[in-house]
């Protein structure tokens, strides 16, 4: 029984939070990526519930983390490395390896998907990654499942020795719901690493046997009575049809048939475990079913592997093999399928508002300067709230954390090598920097690159919530720990041009960019590097500590819409009425890197 | 008991804790409850929306044309997120220009609060007085000290009287 009091209304990724704590877990390392970011968060608000040591750590990449982790299963402990989908790529190395070696003490691996996507650069599917890596992964259908599935997913790591992924989705990752806490275990383990090179170590000639093995641990998970897909029988109204979904799309799928009036008419199954799928299920649903539906996100897994001759999924068009299964696309899909009268077409709406920089945000200042200082410019740029650039005319290429410098390099010696180049400008976060940008730096230098890397420095990983990074000397939970500062690790990767400056200093910053161009073009010139350095606007500490005035707009203004336009703050609205700009008070922070932007002076402060 | 709620705004006008104290309300009184939310880049000042079911269902998304009641804080949000209402659905919307739906201008009224994120509370009260919500005005306000800061909670229950006070 339950105490009520203990009943929380918990977010997806706060129920997984204290589904680790209360597995025993002690050893968590994440690097945060919507939508997987408040996982990690709630294992370290909630620390204090652990009844045994808890190492939590924000690492710098999704690589470390995972091998992090991994080395603390070794020692016989629970462990967990958190990521967002994307960031299984970046450890894809150590994760595809650890499949042979297997693990000691249970270890999972979380990775939340992004179907949509809503804020990824990609809607890759974890399970598909998980059938090329041979690892057995978990499908949640709401945060409440996906909190009861880690003890048990825990047990099975241990029982087999293998590392277990659960693939919650965005809709499981930022839902909330009713959810029980329940007490913590105590598992009572000292670190004990048994050596075992054959094993830790192993050379190719141990490596049949350990896929040998993999194989055999593999086709016997898909037969774990507890991880068998779930049968809802029908009424026997649809002989010979069932409905198969996964994760949050059989969620939807129940609402969907209750408010049909379809509820336990034609067999439904949910599949837990979609990789590697049980035998027996797909030999019933061949034996006993002409018709299958199919519905999981985002690729097409289950399908592929029952391979079933009646299915209707994403391989023959039946369901879209992109974007999100919404409830309206699941009622258009499940209608056809059973040949109901079809929904009307949803009318497309629009999107609405844009996001954009916050109000005072010092990039939306530096990227000003950027686009205005080098308006023939390539702007490479990177992953983060910067991104936002692009509303600025200032971000010419997105692709995955830390590319923008190599893809400043790559241009370079494009153009380079026909003669004139433009002037390259990359701009990447300070946490992005550490994450990938470091060995890119270095390559760069040593290939004589000459562009301009800005990176801006606001002392968070912002995009995420405001996670720390490495330089400020501040760890997971606000504990104090040594800071590596960013200026040494620019020198020591061989830059010989390196500048700091405060982007709201906007003569000073521009005129820097100028010198960073004239540095490049020089006989000696290479790799430029300027630090934008300005805290995170969001954080009330930066605020706080800057100097606020009340910006007015006077009646020099001609309705040019350079402020709202090319600057592009939302504190900055145009009348269209009166053909002015104006400023939402409610919004100004009143940080007044707006002034220098209007081109007739309209825009000064309030002199008090 | 079965409601469907959305919740739609734009980064930074309150709506994920509006949507949470609604949320709150329903596992207070122990119905289940299921909500999603935007976060992510989204909640840079772009169009969040949120959606709330309370009662018996299986996932948190809300069909097209089953909502049963709406709350505007970002009035241009309408031609977004209206569909998501039955015909029938009430709307609740911050605006100070006259139009369809109950309306109550709630960003001017939290202003002269000290503060214009307030609008959301403003807006929860104006609801719970025109009998829109599953909740009563105390239950509100046990989650609203719930899950209010402390230096808040004086604040934010002002916002739900004022709310509360408008006809």
């Amino acid at each position: 029984m339950t105490e009520p009091d203990l009943i929380k209304l918990l977010m997806g990724n706060e129920a997984m939070g204290q589904g680790l704590i209360e597995a025993g877990c002690q050893v968590a390392a994440a690097y945060p990526g919507t939508p997987s970011t408040e996982i990690l968060q709630a294992v370290i608000d909630s620390r204090q519930r652990a009844l045994e040591p808890l190492h939590v750590e924000w690492s710098v990449n999704e690589k470390i983390a995972f091998e992090v982790a991994l080395a603390a299963s070794y020692t016989g402990k629970r462990s967990v490395a958190v990521m967002k989908q994307v960031g299984l790529n970046v450890a894809a190395d150590p994760f595809m390896r650890t499949a042979y070696l297997g693990v000691q003490g249970g270890m999972l691996t979380i990775v939340a998907d992004d179907p949509g996507p809503h804020s990824s650069q990609n809607e890759q599917d974890t399970r598909l990654f998980c059938l090329q890596a041979r690892v057995p992964v978990l499908d949640p259908a709401s945060p409440l499942e996906a909190k009861e599935m880690i003890a048990a997913a825990f047990a099975l790591s241990e029982k087999y020795e293998r590392n277990i992924v659960l693939r919650p989705t965005t809709r499981i990752c930022h839902s909330r719901q009713n959810v029980a806490l329940l007490p913590p275990l105590k598992l009572d383990r000292r670190a004990n690493f048994k050596k075992d090179p054959t094993r830790w170590a192993a050379t190719p000639a141990f490596l049949p046997a350990l896929h040998r093995k993999l194989n055999a641990n593999l086709a016997q998970i898909a037969r774990e009575a507890d991880w068998q897909p779930r049968l809802t029988p029908g009424n026997q109204s649809h002989p010979r049809t069932a409905l198969v979904a996964a994760g949050i799309v059989f969620s939807h799928l129940v609402d969907l048939l209750a408010e049909l009036d379809l509820s336990g008419q034609v067999d439904l199954y949910q599949v837990l475990m979609p990789y590697p799928l049980s035998p027996s299920f797909m030999e019933t649903l061949r034996r006993d079913y002409d018709r299958v539906l199919v519905l999981e996100e985002t690729y097409p897994v289950i399908e592929l592997q029952l391979a079933h001759p009646g299915s209707v999924g994403k391989q023959g068009g039946g369901v879209p093999p992109e974007g999100e299964l919404t409830p309206d696309v699941i009622h258009r899909v499940l209608t056809a399928f059973l040949g109901l009268e079809s929904p009307a077409a949803v009318a497309t709406e629009g999107r609405g508002q844009r996001p954009s920089l916050c109000p005072g945000c010092p990039h939306r200042a530096a990227f000003y300067a950027i686009k205005k200082t080098f308006p023939q410019g390539i702007f490479p740029s990177d992953i983060g709230c910067y991104t936002l650039g692009m509303n600025l005319g200032a971000v010419n290429t997105v692709h995955c954390m830390g590319a923008c410098i190599s893809q400043g390099a790559g241009f370079y010696q494009a153009y380079a090598q026909d003669g004139e180049f433009p002037t390259i400008v990359v701009t990447i976060g300070d946490s992005t920097f550490f994450h990938a940008g470091i060995p890119a730096l270095i390559n760069a230098v040593i290939q004589q690159t000459r562009m301009i890397v800005v990176i801006l420095d606001n002392a968070t990983a912002a995009m995420t919530g405001g996670q720390p990074v490495p330089h400020m000397g501040v760890a997971a939970g606000g504990k104090a720990t040594k800071g590596v500062a960013i200026e040494p690790l620019v020198k020591a990767c061989g830059v010989a041009f390196l500048e700091t400056c405060d982007p709201y200093d906007h003569e000073r910053f521009e005129t820097l960019l100028k010198n960073a161009d004239t540095y490049l073009r020089s006989d000696k010139g290479g790799v430029a590097v300027l630090i934008s350095r300005h805290g995170c606007i969001m954080d009330p500490r930066v605020r706080k500590n800057q100097a606020a005035t009340i910006v007015r707009i006077n009646d020099k203004c001609i309705g040019c819409r350079k402020c709202t336009n090319a600057f592009e703050c939302p504190a900055l609205i145009f009348d269209e009425e009166g053909r002015v700009a104006q400023v939402d008070r409610d919004r100004c922070i009143g940080c007044g890197t707006c002034i220098p932007v209007c081109p007739v002076d309209a825009i000064g402060r309030e002199e008090p | 008991m079965k409601q469907q709620i959305i919740v739609s705004g734009i980064g930074g006008q309150g709506v994920l804790f509006l949507t949470r104290v609604i949320a709150q309300v329903a596992v207070n009184r122990g119905l289940a409850v299921l909500t999603s939310e935007t976060h992510g880049m989204a909640q840079r000042g772009g169009t969040v929306l949120s959606t709330i079911k309370v009662g018996s269902f299986a996932g948190p998304l809300i069909r097209t044309a089953q909502g049963d009641l709406g709350f505007f804080l970002w009035e241009a949000n309408l031609p977004v997120h209206r569909g998501l209402l039955k015909p029938e659905g009430r709307l609740l919307i911050s605006s100070d220009q006259a139009g369809e739906g109950a309306r109550i201008n709630a960003t001017a009224m939290a202003r002269a609060l000290g503060n214009p994120v307030l609008a959301n509370l403003v807006l929860l009260g104006f609801a719970v007085k025109q009998g829109a919500l599953f909740c009563r005005a105390r239950e509100c306000e046990a989650a609203i000290r719930q899950l209010a800061p402390e230096k808040f909670v004086v604040q934010n229950l002002q916002a739900f009287e004022q709310g509360m006070a408008e006809t």
